[in-house]
């Protein structure tokens, strides 16, 4: 029986995918590539300077791609290339069919057949559910919701908290 | 007012099933159940506490515990919402005598709502857990009910 008790969110380790420089103020993300406010939520962070952890927090009932899409960027990730991934899902979260995977794949010069079994792997799939457990035992209910200094953000975040969390080192 | 408390039996009520029967006291006898109370069908969020439950269904059968949604809103209501969410877990309707249920469990909102709240019940119909969130727009996590089912039972 797995855990699921209350826990603190964890600290960022050397196994989540890190953006921006490590000495910026930290945030930790949790979202769901196929939630339209992630997508809009990664717009307002591109160029701040933060430090910005990434975790998945997919939610199939909302969103039937979400986990499909997680593979991907985790695929896409174990050659090298997880925020470029990250990056295309978000752009286009219309398009995420498996067909549509495959091209952000050739895009990015990906190994696409080694991406394809790697986003289906026990490997990828225990990785997106590391994260999304890690973010219900903190309390995580709707996406996106972000960690920074000691405090949580649910929901739609606008641009004056996200000035609050740069500000706060 | 404050949700019954851990210790309490369940008092008799009769909430309405998404098909109109009844569902009473005698339907939480033999098992674990978990009530969560929500204000509104159709409130405006991307993902809402049921989808994220929804998720984690198989951990709380595993548990031994079955989760209810319940609200003010008529089971119509309930059950597109329901289907809007794509969940399967079944809504419970208290809307006539409109709140009395939720009066009877102390969740009961002066806005006319039901609040955010969560109470979880024993196989005996004595509530063993319960919450209830500060603002009707917060989410309580899943992380809640799983403290909730692994607390130590209450003084009877």
């Amino acid at each position: 029986m797995t855990e699921f008790r209350s826990a603190p969110v964890p600290e960022p380790s050397a196994d989540d995918h890190h953006g921006g420089p490590v000495d910026a103020p930290l945030v930790i993300e949790y979202v769901d590539f196929e939630c339209p406010y992630c997508a809009a939520l990664n717009v307002k962070l591109a160029g701040r300077r933060l430090h910005r952890v990434f975790r998945h927090f997919p939610v199939r009932t909302s969103h039937p791609r979400a986990w499909a899409a997680a593979g991907a960027a985790e695929a896409a990730g174990l050659q090298g290339r997880f925020w470029e991934m990250h990056d295309l899902l978000f752009a286009d979260q219309g398009r995420l069919e498996d067909p549509h995977l495959w091209q952000r794949a050739r895009t990015l010069g990906l190994d696409v057949d080694r991406f394809d079994s790697d986003r289906r792997s026990e490997l990828v799939r225990a990785r997106v559910g590391r994260d999304f457990k890690s973010g219900v035992r903190a309390g995580v209910v709707t996406t996106p919701t972000l960690f920074a200094g000691g405090r949580m953000y649910a929901g739609q975040i606008d641009a004056r908290t996200l000035d609050e969390i740069g500000a706060c080192d | 007012m404050s949700p019954i408390a851990p210790g309490e039996p369940v008092p008799e009520f009769t909430l309405r099933r998404e098909n109109g029967e009844a569902f009473t006291r005698a339907d939480l006898e033999g098992h674990t159940t978990v009530l969560v109370f929500y204000p509104f069908a159709f409130s405006p969020v991307c993902t809402d506490q049921l989808g994220l439950y929804e998720e984690m269904l198989d951990e709380f059968k595993s548990r031994g515990a079955t989760l209810y949604g319940v609200s003010c809103d008529a089971h119509y209501s309930q059950r597109a919402f329901r289907d809007q969410l794509g969940v399967t877990i079944e809504q419970l309707s208290d809307f006539e005598p409109k709140g009395e249920v939720c009066r009877a469990f102390g969740v009961y909102h002066p806005g006319g709502f039901a609040q955010r709240a969560l109470v979880i019940i024993g196989p005996e119909g004595v509530v063993t857990w319960s919450y209830q969130a500060d603002a009707p727009s917060e989410l309580p996590g899943a992380n809640l009910i799983f403290d909730g089912l692994e607390a130590p039972a209450p003084p009877v």
